[in-house]
């Protein structure tokens, strides 16, 4: 009940609600109202048009359209329903069959339901035209029979997902009859669905009789539908074209109202067809400018990416939502910099941001934004286009759904050559099979005409990282580049980075969650917490040097040769911040072991150590008691445990 | 993605196991099993007819003598199997009969009549597709997450408004303004250019409102998945982007459906051709019905429904070509 007032709440659904109600009363009352009026013969007036005496006009025998038009909605009405009884016994019949007769009639009757939906309904309609003869009753049977394979097939395929559940399973295995079963527990599972697509078809049903009465195959005088009305009407279009409107547009009106009503109740009983989707950010880039700040000092010649205070927000239902709030770091010529943090914490999205691909509802921000020295934050131009396709490289994290599956593997990788380089369809595609083989996929010029569906995962990724190569990139950009793989080929992947790292001096930024797959690969780590930088140390340093309590929890997570294998997997307890509600004062106060009053009311500062390390911390490097505690507590219980 | 895809195929070799080949045999027998279907029902149309069909055709008054050597010719006294098995000799031979009304031969009323309406089909086809893809993917450019709520709302409450309408409705509303209003157009025939714009326009409306709105809604799916940010990450202009990664991906779910609807457009000139007077197989049809000249109409049945699984194979090839992971998906 709660769901069909769902339908009123929508204007669309209010609309075709009260409409067809207002139908459904008129069929009722029009007859008896205004059955004189609509059938009074008048010779003197014949085929008049719309006057204030007979609103849309008389026909050729001087009689009422609009009566005649609003008391044609029974006889209209009532085929149509008649004839979705039809369909709808029919139906389920067909449907029902494989369930109740068993496999092979089943599958039988299945695959002549498969073949008669393949003919559209005005077909069908006709050819049972033809045998049940032309009238009312043979139109009656003829559209309800066209409309039962489709009514069928759908049946079928409620049937056999309710068949598939346990308890129906079980019913069939303690000896119920199948024919107890269908009406104990598959019809009354599968009612809803079968209700809602009966309104939709009985919109259909009352045009297709429409369509059969126009043609002259349906109901015959002195009886009259709306469809008998315009055969008569369209004659005299040129009289009294209003013969011909009235009821067409009565046609439309009643068929619409069905139709929506249906299909609004539908979606009201459906899961999130009305509800709006999620906003991800996936794809764009567009940077609304701020005013750049022009500072002094430009960054030393080998930085290859300079990143000032990024900053990026989306449009929230409760305002605007910063994932990313103020984000500062430098990558040089051949470096390696890993990125680290929960889900959440805005690591995926500086990495898109800095390659200029967040979806255009998003804005990005910075106070400085370079790639090899050119501004990032400019407008969209040929050149930077250019600049960003040839020096920076972009690995996703799903090798599986980050190719074009319509295209074969070598020209998606020449695309870009073709682009940029200029180089011919030719050329481009021997470049692509030279960086697919440098990416160490075996047989390349083979490989290259096939499609992605055709490559393992952990060659799609190496292929996703040849499509890098294809450029001459200064950097190349991992989102998570192993997090999909299986774990026999992620070192596979990981080694090929660092190969290529090392061979073309090329800087790696490598977003990770996974802190061991970073400290393994890495110079330097940015660690992120709630959009922000929370400490920048050096990757042989998170181990020992770590100050900020949330890089020592990550690293204390992660299992060490030492950790038995079967131990639950440890967590930093508590919950990632909610970008859309930041707390004030430290994000991580609330999981922090070491938070005070201050942490909970002043943010830290990002502090730069004479070392070139960075933290975000009032309490950085303080001994975390509990943490401790906890470790031996541990070690305790398994020593009990194993002895 | 199953399993399977996750493990790199070797090489097959022989021809039958090549994925091409399997797939035009699979659906080539397809094919034949439908065109058997649909023969046989027509075959069984005229002798599920109530009462004797030839009586009817001839009308109350012909002599009961006539009546009888006209079924005899039709070989109407034979036993069914009989009857049957002539049936598809004839036409294997191209013989569909006699008409019972006219005398003539009906693969001759068919000859002349097809052309008309063929014209009709494909032009509407190529009307509605025209209209369709720039308006659907337009729609799903503006439409694509984060975007364009109200746009998308006004889109697709119109586009399923549209769809809903019949096309013959279409057609009379048509000729009221344009050709009784306006004067602008021609309401019948198909002498002269301009009398093909109005039954073109009918049929391929509602067909290209329904595929606007399944594109629109592909097209956003498309836009969101991630070999459309890495076709990004390329750097080649937006309209790369959008017709050559998204469209075809987006073609494929479209034309799933899109086939269905195609064949109902094939259908729907039955009734545009009775709006306007079309001399094609759709007015030879009803007039045929209402004659009772059976042999007709069971021919003209025929023929739609070659046309119809025609176009679904066509739609499947298509399909095939667009993405080949369709041809080894589906059955
Ligand atoms: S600032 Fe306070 S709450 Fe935040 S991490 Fe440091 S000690 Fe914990």
């Amino acid at each position: 009940m709660r769901r069909l007032m769902g339908v009123l709440r929508t204007p669309l659904g209010l609309t075709a609600t009260v409409l067809s109600l207002g139908v459904l009363v008129l069929a009722v009352v029009a007859p008896i109202l205004w059955t004189d009026d609509a059938e009074a013969v008048d010779t003197s007036n014949i085929l008049a048009p719309p006057s204030s005496e007979h609103w849309a006009g008389t026909d050729n025998l001087g009689r009422d359209i609009l009566y005649r038009t609003l008391v044609a909605t029974r006889l209209s009405v009532e085929l149509a329903l008649a004839a979705t009884l039809i369909a709808v016994t029919v139906g389920l019949l067909l449907g029902t069959a494989a369930f109740v007769l068993g496999r092979r009639p089943g599958r039988l009757v299945g695959a002549g339901i498969n073949i008669a939906v393949a003919f559209p309904g005005i077909l069908l309609a006709l050819f049972f035209a033809v045998i049940f003869g032309v009238g009312a009753t043979g139109a009656v049977l003829a559209i309800g029979l066209a409309g039962a394979p489709a009514f069928g097939r759908l049946t079928q395929t409620l049937v056999a997902s309710v068949a598939a559940r346990d308890y129906v399973a079980a019913a069939s295995v303690a000896g119920v009859g199948r024919l107890r079963s269908l009406f104990r527990h598959v019809l009354p599972n599968i009612s809803e669905p079968l209700v809602v697509n009966a309104t939709i078809s009985a919109g259909g049903a009352l045009l297709a009789f429409a369509g059969l009465s126009f043609l002259g195959l349906g109901v015959q005088q002195p009886q009259y539908d709306w469809g008998r009305l315009l055969f008569d009407g369209i004659s005299s279009l040129y009289v009294n074209p209003w013969a011909a409107l009235a009821p067409g547009i009565a046609v439309i009106i009643a068929g619409l109202a069905f139709n929506l009503f249906g299909e609004s109740v539908a979606k009201a009983f459906g899961v999130g067809v009305v509800g709006g989707i999620p906003e991800l950010p996936s794809v764009a880039a567009h940077l609304d400018d701020v005013a750049p700040v022009e500072d002094a000092g430009h960054a030393p010649e080998d930085v290859v990416l300079d990143v000032r205070d990024l900053r990026v927000t989306f449009p929230g239902p409760n305002g605007p939502i910063r994932p990313v709030r103020g984000v500062s770091f430098a990558v040089r010529r051949g470096e390696a910099i890993g990125v680290v943090g929960e889900s959440g914490s805005g690591k995926s999205l500086t990495a898109l941001a800095i390659s200029r691909l967040v979806d255009d509802s998003g804005r990005v921000e910075a106070d400085r934004l370079e790639l090899l020295g050119s501004d990032l934050r400019a407008a969209d131009t040929k050149a930077q286009r250019q600049l960003l396709g040839t020096s920076l490289a972009m690995v996703f994290q799903d090798p599986m759904t980050s190719f074009n599956p319509t295209q074969r593997m070598g020209g998606q990788l020449a695309e870009s050559a073709r682009h940029h380089q200029g180089l011919s369809r030719k050329d481009a595609l021997a470049r692509a099979v030279d960086r697919l083989r440098a990416v160490r996929i075996s047989d390349p010029e083979t490989r290259a005409h096939q499609y992605p569906h055709e490559f393992s995962g952990g060659m799609r990724q190496r292929a996703m990282i040849g499509m890098g190569l294809m450029g001459s990139p200064a950097l190349i950009v991992a989102d998570e580049p192993t997090t999909a793989l299986d774990v026999t080929v992620q070192q596979q992947v990981l080694d090929l980075l660092a190969d290529i790292r090392a061979a073309d001096d090329v800087a790696l930024l490598l977003i990770s969650h996974d802190v061991s797959v970073v400290g393994e690969v890495c110079d330097r780590v940015l660690v992120m917490y709630a959009g922000r930088i929370v400490e920048d140390l050096p990757a042989a340093g998170l181990e020992s040097a770590a100050r900020h309590p949330y890089t020592r929890a990550l690293v204390a997570a992660v299992p060490d040769m030492a950790t038995d294998i079967d131990q639950p997997l440890a967590v930093i307890p508590g919950r990632p911040v909610d970008p859309s509600d930041v707390p004030a004062g430290c994000a991580y106060a609330a999981r922090c072991p070491l938070a005070s009053a201050r942490c909970r009311a002043e943010d830290p500062p990002l502090v730069t150590e004479p070392d070139g390390s960075r933290v975000a911390c009032w309490h950085a490097g303080e001994p975390i008691a509990i943490e401790i505690r906890d470790r031996e507590l541990d070690h305790e219980l398994e020593e009990v445990e194993a002895s | 993605m199953s399993l399977a895809s996750s493990v790199a195929p070797a090489p097959r070799v022989g021809v039958l196991s090549h994925p091409w080949v399997r797939f035009g045999v699979r659906r080539l027998g397809r094919l034949l099993v439908s065109l058997w279907v649909l023969v046989t029902a027509s075959f069984l149309m005229i002798h599920l007819i109530p009462g004797d069909a030839v009586r009817a055709a001839l009308g109350p008054t012909a002599p009961p003598e006539l009546v009888a050597s006209t079924r005899a010719d039709m070989g109407l006294d034979d036993p069914l199997l009989v009857q049957y098995l002539h049936y598809l000799q004839n036409l294997l031979h191209g013989d569909l009969g006699t008409s019972l009304i006219s005398r003539l031969p009906v693969s001759d009323i068919i000859a002349q009549r097809l052309p008309a309406t063929l014209e009709l089909a494909v032009l509407g086809f190529l009307l509605a597709v025209a209209i369709a893809v720039p308006v659907g993917v337009t729609m799903g450019v503006l439409t694509r997450r984060g975007h364009g709520r109200r746009t998308e709302l006004a889109f697709t409450t119109t586009s399923v408004v549209v769809g809903i309408i019949p096309d013959f409705l279409v057609a009379v509303g048509l000729v009221y303004v344009f050709g009784v209003s306006l004067g602008w157009l021609p309401v019948a025939g198909n002498d002269t250019a301009s009398a093909y714009v109005m039954p073109v326009v009918a049929l391929a409306i509602g067909p290209a409102a329904i595929l606007a709105r399944i594109l629109r809604v592909e097209m956003v799916a498309v836009l969101g998945a991630d070999f459309v940010r890495t076709a990004r990450a390329k750097r080649i202009p937006n309209r790369s982007v959008y017709l050559r990664h998204a469209l075809p991906n987006a073609l494929t779910a479209t034309l799933t459906l899109g086939g269905l609807i195609l064949s109902a457009l094939v259908a729907g000139t039955v009734l545009v051709e009775n709006v306007f007077a079309w001399p094609g197989l759709g007015s030879t049809i009803v007039s045929s019905i209402l004659n009772k000249d059976y042999q007709v109409v069971q021919a003209i049945v025929i023929v739609y429904g070659v046309g119809v699984l025609v176009i679904n194979t066509l739609v499947d090839v298509a399909l095939a070509l667009l993405d080949p992971r369709s041809m080894i998906k589906e059955g």
